[in-house]
Parts: structure tokens; C-alpha cells; sequence
């Protein structure tokens, strides 16, 4: 049966096209904006004749942030925390959420509270400020002088991403790992063969929520790396545009490009791995957003 | 102890039936729990609680031995001491908080970054916590998938940009302007429509305390609205079409099909999400504002969590500090315990 269209259903899917398309615009316009800054001309940035699209191009921003030693460096880093924090975190998180989803563990209920109450309550940052410093000690006087290491360490594991992961353990039916085990399994073997291959899209999303905001990461790094070398991106792009609105620093008369284009070049830089990967995870984040929206 | 079967059940006379005999789960949980036979538990299982540890290692030293530094908000001492070494004061902390006592100034900064800690949080629950769901309502329009998938792979975006990112490019976007360069774009553009007069704009928006709160919340929607849809439009798709043809067939137009189909099915999700969000009013993200406040706009910019970070961490004031958050994070632990026992009264589902 056809139906004909109600004035107002037409008028209200008339307002959802035109708001949707203004909003995703707002969404995308900066983004754009940046790219094109980014390779404009000098005269063109400082002077705000952009809108839109690039005027008189130039990739000397570029190519003078690529020359740029530092910059490296703090890609490097970059690199390093994400890659070893987000194995860290990961390695930690389901090992921690296959125990907890055994129904046979001893004070299951009492190791479960350990770990939500640190959702509930936070010591706050100065707390945690001091605790880390004292942790450095510790860490010092064990031989790691690397402060990277204290940040892959000590940052993240947030116990809500545990939850998630123990929640989907526990929906695997236990008949399989009953199978696995008379078979001969160990509990390794059970998790490693078993769980692991049954709660791929679960632990994917909690990789993805890891290494997201382990490349995102600013505040931690930022207090605890004291080695300028040893600067993730983030403080790297930070560090540059205090340098840039505190002192009124100018590029050379002699640039080709505005100061303003460095910046926008970092934050380039900076989203361009995640824009690589985000057409690929982006099914993965609706996901866990479901999977962690309401039970817990 | 052994126990045979007939310990388990007994025999109800009155009903004739068998029941469990509570004594008996009594003994069994009390025979479980004796250390000799949690030992004997966990040395059979060993591999199992093994890989409890690590996360409980990191749980403990990261997460837990915080907690124990706060109690310097109750110690005398403000220098680098370990806390153990130092004794307790008492309230004072508190006291000059709340009251003053000593120091007026700081009384007042900390009442200020409190309020605005809860202004941003609830304005962001306002005007912040609608969108999503409007969104979802507009996505559930789109009837071509192919132009759905395009406007929410668009409008999750900016949601995975760092907020180092976020804050840089909105701190450009509103930039003051100088004698080499121009001001930022939207500033220009805000001038134009003749939302903010050339004077301000030129100054700097970021420089002027009347701004900060605006920026805040529509950076933070811009950044958050189109991801937080999300479980909205799941709870939207999962409305059985044939609910909306019957409300046709009754000849209800958009809206009433919006209020008496859509509304409903939803609502429990709303209940829960709102809940949530009241739950961590007080829990702000403490590196927005932090990257986007300075001096010029402490006074509509300042929470508890920067107030900390500048008299703890930057200055010496450890202690104070720590009673600060302490006060904050206490209220809002409160908040969420409190949360939680509505939704799970509401609808059943605890949050955690």
C-alpha cells in the first residue's frame, strides 16, 4: 500500500537534510580550513583572504616542520606510547577481565568493587601528581630512567574498558570451554584459543579506545617527560602554540609562510594516522558504544 | 566437613515438600571461606589469580596509593615530605577553604572555581545533552544508507581529535588579531553577522571571560554531539516499523508519531544517559579547560581540578590542594552512588 506523504513529514525530513548537512558542514569545515592554511601563501594566512580553499600554494610549512629534528623526536615517541601502551593496557585488561568472568574465582564480588570503585572515586591530581613522582623514584632506583616508560606504565586502564571485556567473556557459553578443557587445555590454551577468537570485535574496540587515547594523551606526558627529546606529539604541538600566542613569535621576514601555518601543518600531521584508520574502525566505535552504552 | 545430600534439604511439613536448608548454605559459605581451603582454592587454580595480579598491581599503585596521598589534605606540612612523615592537622584546610580564615583571596578563588565548575557542567547538560538526541532523530530520516553512513562518518570526526588538537584549532579559529595578522576566521565571521562587535573580536575572544563559556559548550558539542547519537539512533532503529504504521493507520502525523512512538521507546535510554551525566556533573574533563583557560578568564573559567593543579602542582600549597579536589571528588562520588541507585530503581539495569 502506498501511502502519500504528510505535509508534515515532509517538512520535518526537509529540516533533518538541511540541519544534518549544516551540522556535518560545521563538522568538516575546520578541518578543511587547516589543510588549506596550512600550504597557503604568507600573505594570504596572515591577512585572512582564505575562506575555503588554498591561495597561492606553498609547501614550505611543510617541508621546514619536516627539516625539524624535534619534530621526529616527538613522532617517534608518539609512536612508542601508543604501540607499547596499548599492548600494555590491552595484555592487562584481559587477563584481569578473563579471571574476573569466572564465576569460580574466589571474592569475585570483592575484586569486582576494587575495580569500579575507581570509577566512582579519584584521588584527583595533585594526588595522583605526587604519587607519580614518588613512583619515578621507584622506577629510578630500579634502573628505568626513561620517564616513557612510567607514562606506558601507569597511564590509562580505565576500569570501565575491563568491564566491557569481562561482560563479553562471560557470554561465551561455557560448553565450549568445558570441550576445550576435557580436550586437555590449559587455562592459557582456553583463553588463547577459545575466548580470544570468540570476542574479536569486543577486544578490537577496546584496542581502538586504547590506542586512541594513548595517541591522544597530553596532560600525563606532559607533567611527567621532563626530557625535551622524550616529548610525545601532543605536548609538541601544545608547547609550540604557547610559543607562538605567549611571545608574539613571527616566522622570518624572509618566510615564505605564515607562523599560523606551522601549527595548522603540526595538527595535519597529527590526525592524519587516525583519518588513515578511521574509515576502517569506524563500525568497530558504535559497537562498544552499545556494548558499554547501558550494562556495565 | 563432609556433608551428605540430606543436609541440603529438609523436609517442610507444613507444605510437604523439600526445601534448602539455609543452615546448611551458611556452613558451606563459612567452610569455603576458611584460609585453609582458600589456600587449597587458589593453589589449585593458581593460573587463574595469576593473572589477576598485574591488573591489580597497577590498580593499587596508580589508582589506590593516590587515595592515600590525599590524606595530606589533612597534614600540616606543605613541604615535599612523604605523607607518613608529616602529622595530622585536622580541618584547617577545609576551614580556610570554605571560610577563609587566613586567606580571603584563596576562599574566593576556590568558591569561584566550584561554581564554575558546576556551571560548565550543568550548561553542558542543557545545552549539551539534547543534541545527540536530535541528531538521532534527524539521522532516522535519512532513509539512503549510503547518506546516512556519509553524515555520521562526518559528524563522529571530530570525536577522535585530541583535545591538544580540538582546543589548538579553536584557539586559531578565534585568535586575536594584531598589526601582521588578522583575527581568526570564525571571529571574522561572528563579526559579520554582527553576533560580537569588531573591538572584542579583535582582542581575542579567548582573552575575554564572557566568551569562555560559550566557546566551551559549543566546542564541546561540535566535538561530542554527532559520537553521543549513537546509542540514541541504536534505540531508534530498534523501533518495529510496524508500531509506526499502526500509528498511521490511526492517522498520526510526524509529530504525534514522535510523541507517542518514537518518545517512548527511547525514554529508557534518555533516563540512563541523563542519569549519567548528572552522576559525573562535578567529574569535568579537567584538560579542556585547562588548555583553553589563561589569567584574563580565570574568573568564568576556573574549576576546582586547574585551582588544584595551580596551588598543588605549580605552587607549593600540596595539602590545600588536596582538600580542594578531596571536597570536589567526594560531592561527586556522592552524585554518581546516587545516580546509580535511581537508574537501577527506574529500570532495572545498573549502570556498573
Amino acid at each position: 500500500m502506498k501511502r502519500r506523504l504528510e505535509i508534515s513529514e515532509l517538512v520535518f525530513k526537509v529540516i533533518s537534510y538541511t540541519l544534518l548537512t549544516v551540522f556535518a558542514i560545521t563538522c568538516l569545515y575546520p578541518f578543511i580550513y587547516t589543510i588549506s592554511a596550512s600550504i597557503s601563501g604568507r600573505e594570504a594566512v596572515e591577512y585572512n583572504r582564505l575562506v575555503l580553499l588554498p591561495k597561492d600554494i606553498q609547501f614550505d610549512a611543510f617541508s621546514a616542520m619536516f627539516n625539524n629534528n624535534m619534530f621526529w623526536n616527538s613522532y617517534t615517541n608518539t609512536l612508542f606510547l601508543t604501540f607499547y601502551g596499548t599492548i600494555w593496557e590491552l595484555g592487562l585488561s584481559v587477563l584481569g577481565a578473563y579471571a574476573l568472568s569466572k564465576k569460580r574465582l574466589l571474592f569475585r564480588k570483592g575484586f569486582n568493587f576494587f575495580l569500579v570503585f575507581t570509577m566512582w572515586f579519584s584521588a584527583g591530581m595533585v594526588p595522583q601528581y605526587l604519587n607519580y613522582i614518588n613512583t619515578k623514584k621507584v622506577f629510578n632506583a630500579i634502573g628505568i630512567m626513561d620517564d616513557k616508560w612510567l607514562v606506558v606504565i601507569a597511564m590509562g586502564m580505565a576500569a570501565m574498558n575491563i568491564i566491557l571485556l569481562r561482560n563479553s567473556f562471560e557470554s561465551v557459553p561455557s560448553e565450549i570451554e568445558e570441550a576445550a578443557i576435557v580436550d586437555g587445555a590449559t587455562e592459557m590454551q582456553v583463553l588463547w584459543r577459545v575466548y580470544l577468537p570468540m570476542s574479536k570485535s569486543i577486544i578490537a574496540t577496546v584496542a581502538l579506545f586504547f590506542g586512541i587515547s594513548r595517541w591522544n594523551g597530553y596532560f600525563w606526558a606532559r607533567q611527567m617527560i621532563q626530557n625535551q627529546n622524550e616529548h610525545p606529539l601532543m605536548v609538541f604541538i601544545r608547547l609550540k602554540l604557547e610559543q607562538y600566542t605567549d611571545a608574539e613569535f613571527t616566522a622570518g621576514w624572509s618566510e615564505t609562510y605564515a607562523t599560523d601555518s606551522i601549527i595548522y601543518a603540526l595538527i595535519i600531521c597529527s590526525i592524519v594516522p587516525i583519518l588513515i584508520i578511521y574509515p576502517f574502525i569506524q563500525k568497530y566505535f558504535a559497537k562498544g558504544v552499545n556494548a558499554g552504552g547501558v550494562k556495565g | 566437613m563432609q556433608a551428605n545430600c540430606s543436609d541440603y534439604l529438609i523436609f517442610d511439613a507444613e507444605n510437604g515438600v523439600y526445601v534448602e536448608n539455609p543452615e546448611q548454605v551458611v556452613r558451606d559459605d563459612v567452610e569455603k571461606h576458611h584460609w585453609l581451603n582458600v589456600v587449597r582454592t587458589v593453589a589449585k587454580d593458581w593460573r587463574l589469580y595469576l593473572m589477576l595480579v598485574p591488573m591489580i598491581i597497577v590498580f593499587l599503585f596508580w589508582r589506590y596509593f593516590p587515595m592515600y596521598e590525599l590524606l595530606g589534605c589533612f597534614k600540616v606540612t606543605d613541604e615535599v615530605k612523604p605523607v607518613s612523615d608529616q602529622f595530622y592537622s585536622g580541618f584547617s584546610y577545609f576551614n580556610t577553604l570554605l571560610f577563609g580564615g587566613s586567606n580571603a583571596g584563596l576562599s574566593a578563588d576556590f568558591w569561584r572555581a566550584f561554581r564554575n565548575t558546576f556551571l560548565l557542567s550543568f550548561y553542558g547538560l542543557c545545552f549539551g545533552f539534547p543534541m545527540p538526541i536530535i541528531i538521532a532523530l534527524f539521522f532516522n530520516e535519512v532513509r539512503s544508507n549510503v547518506a546516512r553512513s556519509i553524515y555520521q562518518v562526518v559528524t563522529y570526526l571530530p570525536k577522535f581529535m585530541s583535545t591538544v588538537v580540538m582546543t589548538s584549532l579553536v584557539m586559531m579559529l578565534v585568535k586575536q588579531g594584531s598589526q601582521t595578522s588578522g583575527m581568526g576566521i570564525l571571529s571574522q565571521f561572528l563579526v559579520a553577522i554582527g553576533a560580537v562587535d569588531e573591538q572584542t573580536a579583535f582582542a581575542g575572544l579567548m582573552n575575554n571571560p564572557s566568551f569562555f563559556r560559550g566557546i566551551y559548550q559549543i566546542s564541546g558539542i561540535w566535538e561530542t554531539a554527532g559520537y553521543d547519537s549513537i546509542v540514541f539512533f541504536a534505540a531508534i532503529i530498534a523501533i518495529a516499523p510496524t508500531r509506526y504504521e499502526a500509528a498511521q493507520i490511526d492517522g498520526a502525523g510526524k509529530m504525534a508519531q514522535m510523541r507517542y512512538v518514537v518518545l517512548p521507546s527511547i525514554l529508557s535510554t534518555i533516563v540512563i544517559m541523563l542519569i549519567t551525566k548528572i552522576g559525573s556533573l562535578l567529574n569535568i574533563g579537567y584538560e579542556k579547560v585547562l588548555l583553553l583557560y589563561n589569567p584574563n578568564t580565570y574568573q568564568t573559567a576556573d574549576v576546582v581540578s586547574t585551582f588544584s593543579l595551580r596551588n598543588g602542582v605549580e605552587g607549593t600549597m600540596k595539602g590545600l590542594a588536596s582538600a580542594a579536589e578531596m571536597m570536589n571528588n567526594v560531592i561527586g562520588m556522592l552524585l554518581v552512588i546516587g545516580a546509580n541507585t535511581i537508574a537501577r530503581k527506574a529500570s532495572n539495569t545498573s549502570l556498573y
